[in-house]
């Protein structure tokens, strides 16, 4: 690996993302996907790395981030949405070709995909 | 499992879990010997000899949310059904050592698969933990420490979108570059 030329993009990258760290610290979805053997057998992976990437494409600031099993594994992958002042939904199921409808509806038109839906934890505090 | 990144990835979630900090895998594409070998080395909080000896059982696990812990077996089926084992060596407070071997050229091996995405789903870890990856294959190596990069970032985490995007080029492209040294 040329090491001296990675090093150099890494400080420039560090400038870039230094400048928007403030606002994306302060952002307020989290996103949860299942990462016991039960989802990554499921799938979980992938899922993952398609909220990822449509995040991406629709920049959209969220921050995504994986647990161990919750004890829900026929439902895996699971994915938990949580978003400042609004209940915590829990999708089962999750394949990748139905993340870019997840995105759309919860996270920017702000409606809850009911059947996919299969767990909900009420507003916290 | 389809892919063996998707064992490594359950095996490296086994050391977050753990509680551990750093994480060392080391895979090994030794061709001449027809062995791959993959090490995944924690400093997490390890296991007792009697809970080693029962790690390989499917229906052990010292999670409460299930009865069954099929992670491990599940990796060291797919070993054994290419000729190779599944070896656990574990200190309590020190941590834990994994080590698997396969026949490289078996035919049921499965192929190693998504490496990057792999490493990203455990970087993304609640927990933050530190992994030195290295994989040679006859010889040739990469490596990547993200302890390096979380140093040269300063307070810009691992999970950035940006440091995200640079993590999967530098692994993609270097594995790549690792499979076809002539490029």
């Amino acid at each position: 690996m040329p090491k001296l030329k990675t090093l150099e993009d890494l400080k420039k990258l560090r400038e870039e993302a230094q400048q928007d760290l403030k606002v994306r610290l302060e952002t307020g979805t989290k996103i949860t996907v299942g990462m016991g053997t039960c989802g990554i057998a499921a799938g979980a992976r992938e899922t993952m790395h398609a909220i990822l990437e449509e995040l991406k494409k629709r920049n959209i600031e969220a921050h995504v981030t994986t647990v161990g099993c919750i004890g829900m594994c026929v439902k895996e992958p699971l994915v938990d949405i949580e978003q400042a002042g609004k209940p915590r939904i829990t999708y089962g199921n999750v394949k990748p070709d139905m993340v870019p409808r997840l995105i759309e509806e919860h996270l920017i038109k702000g409606n809850v995909v009911e059947e996919w839906v299969v767990g909900r934890l009420p507003t916290s505090q | 499992m389809r892919e063996l990144s998707l064992h490594i990835l359950d095996a490296l979630e086994n050391s977050v879990e753990a509680g551990a900090t750093r994480i060392e895998l080391l895979i090994e594409e030794d061709l001449q010997n027809d062995i791959l070998k993959i090490t995944i080395k924690d400093n997490g909080r390890g296991m007792s000899e009697e809970v080693v000896k029962k790690a390989l059982d499917p229906f052990f696990t010292t999670r409460t949310t299930r009865h069954v812990g099929l992670g491990l077996p599940l990796f060291a089926a797919a070993a054994r059904q290419c000729n190779g084992e599944l070896r656990i060596q574990s200190q309590p407070g020190i941590g834990t050592t994994v080590e698997v071997t396969f026949q490289h050229s078996h035919i049921d091996r499965a192929p190693l698969g998504d490496m990057a995405t792999t490493l990203l789903a455990v970087l993304m870890s609640e927990r933050p933990v530190d992994i030195y990856y290295k994989h040679s294959i006859d010889g040739r190596t990469f490596e990547l420490d993200t302890a390096e990069v979380r140093q040269e970032l300063g307070t810009v985490p691992l999970s950035h979108p940006l440091v995200r995007e640079w993590l999967e080029k530098t692994l993609r492209e270097g594995l790549a570059a690792l499979r076809q040294p002539e490029q």
